[in-house]
C-alpha cells in the first residue's frame, strides 16, 4: 500500500469503543462469511445428494443428524437468522436513517436477541416434531 | 520517473464500486424473499425426507424459485466474499489470485447446485 506516513488518517479510525453496534457489524461479516463458505458447501451436498440416489441422500442424513452435523446446522440457523436480521437493519441504515445513538444501540441488541429466539424456536419444532 | 500519488491522481474511483454496492443490495433482497419462500414450503412438507424433497422439487412451482433461489444467493455471497477478500488482501497479485479462485469455487458450486434440482426437475420419478 502507499500511503505517506507523514499524512494523518482520520482520527476517527482510532477512537472507538465496543458496543451493540460494533458487535452486529463484526458478526454480520463473520456470519456472512461462514453462510457462504460452509453453508454453500452443506446446500449443495444436501441437493446432489438428493440428485445422486437414495443411499447418497441417506449418507447426507447421517451426517446432518450426526452430533457433529447438528452443531453445523444449529450454527448455519443461528448465523442465516443474525445476518439477515442485520441485513435488514443494513436497508434502513443505507437509507440513512437509524444512526441516533440510543436506537441504534436498540435495534443492534433486538437484531441479537431476535437471532437466539429464532434459533431456539426453529430447533424446538424440530426437536418437537420428531 | 512517476510517483505513486502522480499515478492515481486525477484518475479518481474505479467506477465499479456504486453498482457492485447496488447489485449486494439486490440480490440480498432477492435472497431474502427467496428464503423466506423456501422455509415456508418446508415448514409445511414437515419433512425432508428423500421422497418428499425429490416429489418437491419435480413441481414447477418448487422448482423454478429453488433455481432463483441458487441464482441470487451465490451472486450475493460472491460479490459479499469479494469485499471481505479485498478489505484484508492488500498485495494486487494475491488479492487477484484470491478473486479469481473465489470466482472459480463460487461457480462451480452453483453449477453443482443448479444441475442437481434440474436432474431432479426434468428426471423421469424413479
Ligand atoms: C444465506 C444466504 C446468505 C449468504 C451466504 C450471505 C453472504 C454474505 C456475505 C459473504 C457478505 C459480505 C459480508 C461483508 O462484506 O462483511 C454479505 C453482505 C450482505 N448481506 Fe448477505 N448473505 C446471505 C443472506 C442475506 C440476506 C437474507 C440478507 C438481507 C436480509 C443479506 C443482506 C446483506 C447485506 C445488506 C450485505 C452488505 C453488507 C455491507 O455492505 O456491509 N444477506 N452477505
Amino acid at each position: 500500500m502507499h500511503r505517506n506516513p507523514d499524512r494523518p488518517l482520520s482520527p476517527h479510525l482510532t477512537i472507538w469503543k465496543w458496543g451493540p453496534h460494533m458487535l452486529v457489524s463484526i458478526l454480520h461479516r463473520v456470519t456472512g462469511t461462514g453462510l457462504a463458505i460452509v453453508g454453500g458447501l452443506a446446500f449443495t451436498w444436501w441437493l446432489m445428494a438428493a440428485a445422486t440416489s437414495e443411499e447418497a441422500y441417506r449418507y447426507f442424513v447421517s451426517w446432518a443428524t450426526h452430533w457433529t452435523g447438528l452443531i453445523v446446522l444449529v450454527g448455519l440457523s443461528w448465523a442465516f437468522f443474525q445476518h439477515t436480521l442485520s441485513g435488514l437493519r443494513h436497508y434502513v441504515m443505507d437509507i440513512g436513517a437509524g444512526f441516533e445513538l440510543s436506537g441504534n444501540k436498540l435495534w443492534a441488541m433486538a437484531t441479537l436477541a431476535g437471532s437466539a429466539v429464532l434459533t431456539a424456536l426453529l430447533w424446538l419444532y424440530i426437536l418437537m416434531g420428531r | 520517473m512517476e510517483t505513486p500519488t502522480a499515478r492515481v491522481r486525477g484518475l479518481g474511483s474505479a467506477q465499479e464500486g456504486a453498482e457492485h454496492w447496488w447489485t449486494e443490495r439486490l440480490t440480498s433482497i432477492a435472497t431474502f424473499a427467496l428464503f423466506v419462500w423456501a422455509i415456508i414450503s418446508v415448514v409445511r412438507m414437515g419433512s425432508l425426507d428423500y421422497h418428499t424433497v425429490t416429489e418437491w422439487l419435480r413441481e414447477p412451482l418448487a422448482a423454478v424459485p429453488m433455481l432463483l433461489l441458487i441464482v441470487a444467493t451465490f451472486w450475493h455471497l460472491k460479490l459479499g466474499l469479494q469485499v471481505v477478500v479485498e478489505d484484508y488482501v492488500h498485495e494486487e497479485g494475491n488479492k487477484f489470485f484470491t478473486i479469481a479462485l473465489l470466482n472459480f469455487f463460487v461457480v462451480i458450486a452453483a453449477a453443482f447446485a443448479l444441475f442437481a434440482v434440474l436432474k431432479i426437475a426434468l428426471g423421469t420419478p424413479g
